[in-house]
């Protein structure tokens, strides 16, 4: 377990970027520190960081050696993962529409028979979830959500496929995730979205940020075609319910 | 309207620049240049900005016609043959293609990119403060996908200016330098001692997101699933079938395999261009080497237009033209056809 007195590793990637290490593991605590100094950072630059990158377990700081060396740059970092975590952060509340099973969501059925339980009693339990963003990577708004109940862990499948659709609400491991765009995965599908979390020529360009909280509502496969041309149109059709 | 119009051109040609920066918390990767030090020649050859945006050809052949007007470009990176109509002209140098004419590119002889500048840089909309493609994000102008045959640029008349030239230092050659890290204790010192030590070949299904390398399997300590974290270009990973993939700029952001090391950025360009089967070396390098090694080439980046000079009558000349061949790229420096016709030009 990770607690807030053990010091990150800082683990070399390259020349150009430090990884600030706070856990090997899936971990809250872990990514609650994780996204404590991409804000601390945020809050205070270091000359030379040109970009962070939050993950589930640590935080990558990408810097121009030009302008700071590896050993300068780590002292400032490991100064900074000092400080204390806020103990609530006021974070973003989104609520996502999601139209589950059906062509939307392919492996509802055979997730619930995996579980052995219904496929109703998996939808129940999603949306029951409360989740955090805690990491956005791999392709364009691709959201990694902590918070999923164990129940729903499953592993991976065994052969990933080439090609799920934009969109997609699927779990995998320990994890669920919003989909933004067309792409690979491995991960169990339970549902679409009409939101995209990222859309070029819209303002904001990218809906969620690292850190936020995601709630999903369940709606009907007539509803998501209604929300997704509108989604197409520009609408951000998610609701902001606190900030 | 001048255009510079595409009449053919192989896959993996696109437009690309210095990359975009500060997106990737979203995970929107950086994308641009293969070869930072060719894109930058090749634009200050035309008197662009060095991280403008040209097109990187890949490795098949290409032609493009100037129309409505003359185009002046510069070509740069993996060596090929290069004609505008019936002449031969050289790498590393800037050139006209007079309105009408064609320039054609051949397949690749060593390397794998090639880039070509067009004076005033290409005409585009810049997303993240870049033109570079990426097609997976729907990114990149004036087309946010690879080129294809029929696509056009909307450039600048050529100015009236002598045709230029640019000196670079001679390639590095030697192993392909690394450091170690961040996961380089998933592996076993037996594991990372079989992977500096062997040869290695760039696989034939390598593309912008990565190079896959073929070799001995290398084999994890705990494993190959590890929890995502963040990518570097230059970052080698290591997925369960033990062989390598050095990620390259169209990478994803995060990814769960374990990183043995991290390609130098400096070599990171010379890496790009080995051709698929050709046989190289990795050799890991301290922190403080690798980031004097990139103050240098920072220098010697910001150095450039200082390396370039007017093609004088008095120069055209095969001793001359070899003479600045030799001092500016190994390889088309075996390729004396190329300075014989520009002599003639």
């Amino acid at each position: 377990m990770v607690t807030d007195s053990v010091p990150p590793r800082l683990l070399p990637s390259g020349d150009s970027a430090i990884t600030v290490e706070f856990s090997r593991h899936i971990d809250d605590a872990a990514n609650r520190r994780v996204l404590a100094l991409d804000r601390a950072l945020a809050d205070s630059p270091i000359a030379g960081v040109t970009e962070s990158v939050p993950t589930y377990r640590s935080l990558l700081v990408h810097y121009d050696p030009v302008q700071i060396g590896f050993e300068a740059l780590g002292e400032k970092l490991l100064a900074l993962a000092e400080r204390p975590v806020a103990a609530a952060v006021k974070a973003r509340h989104w609520r996502l529409p999601v139209a589950y099973g059906g062509e939307n969501g392919i492996d509802l059925e055979d997730v619930a028979t995996a579980l052995s339980t219904t496929p109703d009693d998996i939808v129940a339990r999603h949306v029951a979830g409360h989740y955090r963003v805690a990491m956005i990577g791999f392709t364009p708004g691709w959201s990694y959500l902590s918070g999923l109940e164990p129940f729903l862990h499953m592993p991976r499948r065994q052969n990933p496929r080439l090609l799920t659709p934009a969109g997609t609400i699927s779990i995998g491991g320990v994890q669920t995730g919003v989909q933004c765009l067309a792409g690979p995965s491995g991960w169990h599908l339970l549902g679409r979205t009409p939101v995209r979390t990222y859309q070029l020529h819209r303002e904001p360009i990218f809906l969620l940020e690292p850190g936020d909280a995601v709630t999903f509502v369940p709606i009907d496969a007539r509803t998501f075609a209604e929300q997704d041309r509108a989604a197409e149109a520009g609408e951000i059709v998610a609701e902001l319910i606190a900030s | 309207m001048t255009r510079l119009v595409i009449s053919s051109i192989g896959p993996v040609s696109s437009v690309q620049d210095g990359g975009r920066h500060g997106a990737q918390r979203y995970g929107l990767t950086q994308s641009g240049a293969m070869d930072r030090l060719a894109l930058a020649a090749a634009n200050c050859l035309v008197g662009n900005a060095s991280f403008s945006a040209c097109v990187e050809v890949g490795p098949f052949s290409a032609t493009f016609t100037a129309r409505e007007g003359a185009v002046r470009v510069a070509l740069t990176g993996a060596p090929r043959s290069a004609d505008i109509g019936s002449r031969s002209v050289a790498f590393e140098t800037s050139m006209t293609i007079a309105e009408g004419e064609t320039l054609t590119l051949g397949f690749v002889r060593g390397g794998a990119f090639s880039y070509l500048a067009i004076e005033g840089g290409i005409a585009g909309e810049p997303m993240f403060g870049s033109l570079a493609v990426n097609a997976r994000a729907g990114l990149g102008s004036p087309y946010p996908r690879p080129l294809q045959g029929g696509d056009e640029f909307h450039v600048k008349a050529a100015s009236v200016a002598a045709e230029r030239r640019i000196e670079l230092p001679a390639p590095v050659a030697g192993p392909i330098r690394l450091v170690m890290g961040p996961q380089d204790d998933e592996f076993a010192d037996d594991a990372k001692a079989l992977f500096l030590d062997s040869e290695w070949k760039i696989s034939a299904t390598s593309d912008r997101m990565g190079y896959r390398l073929e070799g001995p399997v290398i084999r994890h300590l705990h494993g190959h699933n590890i929890v995502s974290d963040g990518t570097v270009a230059g970052s080698i990973q290591v997925p369960g079938n033990g062989a390598p993939i050095v990620l390259m700029p169209d990478r994803g952001t995060s990814g769960g395999y374990p990183k043995i090391a991290t390609v130098i950025s400096v070599d990171l360009g010379r890496f790009a261009q080995i051709p698929a089967g050709t046989g190289f070396r990795f050799k890991a390098i301290g922190m403080a080497e690798a980031q004097a090694e990139l103050r240098k080439f920072a220098d010697l980046l910001r150095g450039l237009p200082d390396r370039v000079s007017a093609i004088e009558t008095s120069d055209l000349n095969i001793e001359a033209l070899h003479h600045a061949n030799v001092a500016g790229s190994a390889v088309s420096a075996h390729d004396a056809s190329t300075w014989h016709v520009v002599a003639t030009d």
